[in-house]
């Protein structure tokens, strides 16, 4: 019977995988960020609220419960992240007004879920990936998101970056030019890894406030896990005494 | 009778539970459908999915109770309630997963229930009407999937509803205003969503549970079949108790547990460890809002309904219509309800049948799991063709049925059933 489950969790688990491999186009990096790495999400918060909160909300997290949950002592969340007139159980919002979809050709958008609709990967290679494109209305454009509305706001961090094109003939064989990557131009106020490390921290962030509980949610699973392990035992052996008599 | 109420049946034994029996047959009850329900002794590995289902059933009811309390079925704000759940509500968020990995294992379950009726001759005389109420069940849970999906008023929830809605407007004649009677609006609307959770959470449950209640009294009424397919009840010992049979409870109460222990074992692993099950259970565009202006870069109905989407791309238009594979997908589901009548053969489990049934038992599996995959992806490359195929593959393993299971070899039947688990 025990070999019955595995087999029926291995079925499930394998088409789990199905849908990871399709979608064509540039490959993602992997950000290695760690949701556990309270240290990197409080950089990430002091990050984005410097460089992202201008524009972008997170309007489903509250300030109290960042600060709970990062560790972060209630009195300094007014010095360190409340910049705005917000009372610490307001949700973070940008100060964008409401008429300000004519400054990019739309709103920016909000990004309490954009790591659940996207994903941590997608975020940290979306911040590596503008490149100056002077056909663009902010004079870049972004690897991951072709004609992106958002300008290069960490430009100043990264330094400008220009397009890598592959030759590649088409279905017809004639040839054409291929985006394949990005390549540093100029240099930024930070050092390529110190780079790396502020959008995997803002990344990280994003992972945290699209599901503040993930890290909880994942560590009392192995507690329930365990019970339920226990559990198995003993009613295994419960109906091991009940049947004896069966033949 | 008057003089003497208390002595009106002292059968029926002293105290709370007597003072109970005199007036409502509550010991009966528990006697005839549990104490002294005599099931065979061989239920194998493949039984534990209809007492699961019934778990999960309780589950979806308690978890949704709980939802329904603070979810807000308007368009405007059912997708902030959800993520009021999700952060703000006490455990609000493990009542979310419970209730959206319920749904999920729901299915997956119910497939597995479905999977052992085909594998054992279950729905075969005299269970027709079990089975037939179990193919209404299923019928009805699609329904709820599919409503309760729409709930949540993400991108995906919009433009599943968009999609699933709009092919009864292939249908001819009708199909323009039975569309717009459905949502209640000329497009998805904040009137389909309210009316999508009326059905949700009251019509579809009382529906449900009249069902399953009939299901398990049809059941109790001609007893379980069994891994050899044979009747225990023509063999009884002097009190009249089948001898290959034991009682429900305690026995199968006990083994049940078991089997909740290893379910519970993989339902919280996917809870704690991976709700979203890689975007399957959960779908990422469903993590942004409801809009009407920008359609997800692929549509695809979650992953229960994915078969049966992909029969109904892989039927071509004929004639100017797409009703056809409309048809295709109606019929697909309408076939099982005739099961009992198609299968033809002398012997009830595939124990005893011969290698046609097995193969074609198997080519239906194959097919059914190809159909899934096929609709979770987008129709190009070798889809369309691999769905084509398996829909034939599909419909052929119904309605060769009355022919092959005539032809097909038997082994002898045993006169009492082969061991236990």
């Amino acid at each position: 019977m025990l070999k019955s489950w595995v087999l029926i969790s291995i079925a499930l688990f394998s088409a789990g995988t199905v849908v990871a491999e399709e979608e064509g186009g540039i490959a993602l990096q992997p950000a290695g960020a760690d949701i556990r790495n309270t240290e990197s999400l409080q950089r990430g918060a002091r990050n984005f609220m410097n460089y992202c909160s201008g524009c972008h909300s997170l309007k489903y997290l509250r300030y109290n419960r960042l600060a709970a949950d990062l560790g972060i002592p209630t009195s300094e969340l007014a010095g360190s992240l409340l910049f705005t007139s917000d009372k610490p159980f307001d949700t973070i919002n940008s100060a964008m007004p409401k008429d300000s979809e004519g400054w990019f050709g739309k709103q920016p958008p909000d990004l309490s879920l954009i790591a659940r609709a996207r994903s941590v990967d997608y975020l940290y290679s979306y911040m590596k990936g503008f490149y100056v494109d002077k056909t663009r209305p902010w004079g870049v454009n972004n690897l991951y998101l072709p004609s992106a509305a958002m300008p290069d706001v960490l430009a100043g961090l990264h330094g400008l970056q220009k397009p890598v094109f592959k030759n590649e003939p088409d279905d017809r064989g004639s040839a054409r030019m291929v985006l394949v990557g990005v390549d540093a131009m100029t240099p930024g106020a930070l050092k390529p890894e110190e780079y790396d490390q502020f959008v995997r921290d803002i990344a990280n962030f994003l992972d945290y406030a699209g599901e503040p509980v993930k890290e909880k949610r994942q560590s009392m699973g192995v507690f329930v896990t365990l019970f339920l392990l226990v559990f198995f035992v003993f009613v295994y052996l419960l109906k091991k005494e009940y049947w004896k008599d069966v033949h | 009778m008057a003089a003497a109420p208390e002595s009106a049946d002292s059968s029926k034994g002293g105290g709370l539970i007597g003072w109970i029996d005199q007036r409502f047959p509550l010991t009966k009850m528990w006697k005839e459908q549990v104490a002294e329900y005599y099931a065979p002794k061989n239920f194998n590995f493949w039984y534990y999915f209809g007492s699961l289902a019934l778990l999960i059933l309780v589950n979806q009811l308690v978890t949704g109770i709980f939802l329904t309390m603070n979810y807000k079925p308007s368009s405007a704000e059912a997708f902030s309630s959800v993520e009021y759940i999700m952060r703000d509500v006490d455990w609000g968020w493990l009542i979310r997963y419970m209730h959206s990995t319920g749904a999920s294992a729901f299915f997956i379950v119910i497939y597995l229930h479905m999977f052992r009726a085909l594998l054992y001759g279950s729905h075969r005389k005299p269970r027709e009407l079990i089975w037939i109420f179990g193919c209404l069940i299923f019928l009805l849970l699609m329904a709820e999937g599919f409503m309760g999906y729409v709930l949540p008023w993400g991108n995906m929830s919009y433009w599943g509803a968009q999609v699933i809605v709009s092919l009864f407007g292939s249908l001819p004649y009708i199909g323009g205003a039975l569309v717009e009677w459905i949502r209640g609006d000329y497009y998805i609307a904040d009137a389909t969503l309210n009316r999508f959770f009326a059905l949700h959470v009251a019509a579809l449950p009382l529906a449900l549970i009249f069902l399953v209640i009939a299901h398990l009294m049809a059941l109790h009424e001609v007893g379980s079949n069994n891994p050899d397919g044979i009747e225990i009840h023509d063999h009884k010992d002097a009190k009249g108790h089948p001898l290959d049979g034991i009682p429900f409870h305690p026995y199968y109460t006990v083994k049940d547990m078991v089997g909740v222990a290893g379910f519970l074992l993989l339902f919280c692993g996917v809870i704690f460890f991976a709700p979203t099950f890689g975007g399957l259970f959960l779908e990422s565009p469903n993590f942004e809002p409801a809009n009407a202006l920008q359609t997800p870069p692929h549509i695809a109905p979650v992953w229960y309904f994915t078969p049966f989407y992909a029969m109904l791309r892989a039927v071509p238009s004929f004639a100017g219509t797409q009703v056809w594979g409309v048809l295709v997908m109606g019929a697909s589901i309408v076939v099982l309800f005739f099961v009992p009548w198609l299968d033809h053969s002398p012997v009830r489990s595939i124990r005893y049948r011969g290698p046609i049934y097995k193969v074609m038992l198997a080519i239906f599996v194959l097919s059914f799991i190809a159909l899934g995959i096929c609709g979770l992806k987008p129709p190009s490359g070798i889809y369309p063709t691999l769905a084509k195929v398996a829909t034939v593959l599909y419909f052929a393993f119904f309605l060769l049925m009355p022919w092959y299971t005539k032809l097909d070899s038997v082994k002898p039947v045993p006169e009492r059933v082969t061991g236990h688990a």
